[in-house]
């Protein structure tokens, strides 16, 4: 019985997939498509707050007041994201206190492009320009993906970003523009987040354990190599325009695939960094966990309050 | 970014006397949302609560909007062709004229809280006062600021109420946070010679006045926190002269090292 129940639902849902009709927080979901999800969408959420940390550094440095509040806004839009973010997983039956610990542990990821650390100005201006360039390029699909409330919290999200990734890329014409020191200082960090923001599309195709599932259930729309490959097309004329020069030697314009050849990434440091062996993995995390130790008795503050609060009023009600 | 387009007829007829004056006093407003904005900033990414960790950094976006039209205002004052930024930093910190309070460091999240309660009440109670200032620039700037920091009260008022009326530890961190800053409240409220020309003049409010409201108010809220209203501490003045604590300095240096190092640049 049970049995002939379990498979109509999973026709259903088949069907819904099938029919790019949305999977909603009551509907029927196989448990491995629930799992996938939460793994996915707090994976991202905590790449959110972890990314506020390298931006973040250069919030009290920021070279003139327009540009200080820009980055501030920037960052708090991070955070936002990160808050609806959680909230979507939680839809799925995932704690926010379980993500975080998780995250903590070491038990959950976050994208490992935040494990770089930000050295000079201009980081904030590769970053926006770059990290935040893959990131719309990833996540614009995630519009449409399968799941309801993370298909929607996108949409928000993908606004959002594509606004962060104007401000990055106006910060790099300006010092492109600028003095040769600043000049210097842009190609520089060009440099350093080239090759980890190619990385940011996750391994090569043959390599990804998880992809071939999440197109089946239309979570992800494209495979990582062909997001890497766009990404790639769209940003060599952005950087022949600022006059930056890609740090690649194999880099060249293949006219029968209509795109760019170009060099292998370092797998090595790939995997390196997403063990934790990262240039800042240490820092990032005990920067989030010290922040979540020394908060502990605030949050214990505010519920205590609140309790206390819901004593006196169900007190007063009862006289 | 509109207010710079208001047409102040007042403004031009000022005497370079009055126009010195209201230059200094607008130097000082900014001054000091700039630099409590800069402190607020430092929290983003560490605060204790993710959603308070957003409501710190809009608290502080709504001081830097403050601070940029005071500066763009206080240049045309003066009309010697600096900018916000030059005015922002390019100023050493015995020039700065933000009162005491502001540039103390963030401490806990009490001392934070505690910090912003202490200055929304003064700043709430100022630009009520300024909305109606016969400069006309003063009182548009004001009027916009006053909304935000109704809400900045809100905030800081309600976390003195939940810190005192909390837990063991929340108490004994917010009592440890009004015995280091409470002697920086009172010069808030205390003239300077600028501001009592000011006020001689019609345009500033008696600060006595404002004083005793937020008397009423720090009351009002620390009987709900259960908190006490310290009684006969020793005030620290002089920020609103160029006194300043040694923290200030150490702040300037991190606001101001990309301008120092690379002078005169665009960014």
């Amino acid at each position: 019985m049970e049995t002939i129940v379990e498979k109509s639902l999973e026709e259903q849902f088949e069907a819904k997939i099938a029919n790019e009709i949305r999977i909603e927080p009551k509907d029927w979901m196989p448990e491995q498509y629930r799992k996938t999800l939460i793994r996915q969408i707090s994976q991202h959420a905590h790449s959110e707050i972890v990314g506020m940390l390298p931006e973040g550094n250069w919030i009290t440095r920021a070279p003139s007041l327009k540009r200080k509040a820009i980055l501030l806004s920037k960052v708090q839009d991070e955070a936002g994201h990160g808050l609806y973010l959680y909230s979507a997983a939680e839809t799925l039956g995932a704690s926010r206190d379980q993500m975080i610990a998780d995250l903590h542990s070491g038990k959950a990821k976050y994208s490992s492009i935040f494990n770089y650390p930000t050295l000079s100005w201009a980081d904030i201006g590769a970053i926006g320009w770059l990290v935040d360039g893959a990131a719309i390029m990833n996540q614009v699909p995630l519009c449409r993906t399968s799941y309801g409330p993370y298909a929607r919290a996108m949409v928000r999200v993908c606004k959002e970003e594509s606004f962060h990734q104007r401000q990055g890329f106006e910060i790099m014409m300006t010092l492109c523009n600028g003095a040769p020191a600043q000049k210097k200082m842009a190609q520089e960090a060009f440099n350093r987040w080239w090759w980890p923001t190619l990385m940011m599309f996750g391994p090569k195709d043959d390599e990804s354990p998880n992809t071939e599932q999440s197109m089946r259930w239309k979570i992800k729309r494209f495979t990582n190599d062909e997001l890497r490959q766009r990404f790639v097309d769209m940003m060599v004329p952005q950087a022949e325009f600022l006059g930056l020069t890609v740090p690649d030697p194999d880099l060249k314009w293949n006219e029968a695939k209509n795109g760019y050849d170009f060099g292998e990434v370092n797998w090595e440091e790939f995997w390196n960094v997403v063990k934790g062996n990262g240039p800042c993995n240490k820092d990032r995390i005990q920067t989030r966990v010290k922040a979540h130790e020394e908060g502990a008795w605030v949050r214990e503050a505010a519920l205590a309050h609140a309790q206390k609060r819901s004593q006196r009023e169900a007190a007063n009600q009862a006289k | 970014m509109e207010l710079a387009h208001t047409t102040n007829t007042a403004a031009q007829n000022y005497s370079p006397e009055l126009r010195e004056l209201l230059f200094q006093y607008t130097l000082q407003l900014a001054d000091t949302s700039l630099i409590l904005g800069h402190r607020l900033s430092e929290w983003c990414g560490h605060g204790p609560i993710l959603e308070q960790d957003l409501a710190m950094a809009n608290i502080s976006l709504d001081l830097l909007g403050e601070t940029r039209s005071l500066y763009q205002y206080a240049a045309e004052l003066e009309g010697q062709g600096r900018t916000e930024d030059d005015l922002a930093y390019l100023r050493e910190a015995v020039e700065y004229r933000n009162p005491l309070l502001v540039e103390q460091p963030n401490g806990d999240f009490a001392d934070t809280i505690l910090r912003q309660f202490l200055f929304d009440g003064f700043h709430y109670l100022l630009l009520k006062k300024l909305q109606n200032c016969s400069d006309q620039r003063l009182a548009a700037i004001a009027t916009k600021s006053f909304k935000e920091a109704s809400y900045h009260l809100k905030w800081s008022s309600e976390w003195v109420i939940r810190l005192g009326d909390g837990t063991e530890e929340s108490k004994r961190r917010i009592e440890k946070a009004l015995d280091r800053l409470w002697r920086y409240s009172g010069e808030l409220f205390q003239m300077t010679p600028v501001e009592q020309e000011l006020h001689k003049a019609g345009f500033l409010p008696d600060y006595a006045q404002l004083k005793q409201q937020w008397d009423e108010h720090v009351a009002k809220v620390f009987a709900e926190a259960t908190l006490e209203v310290p009684q006969n501490v020793f005030m620290q003045l002089g920020g609103k002269t160029g006194m300043h604590t040694e923290h200030l300095g150490y702040l300037l240096a991190e606001l101001q090292y990309l301008q120092r190092a690379y002078p005169g640049l665009e960014w």
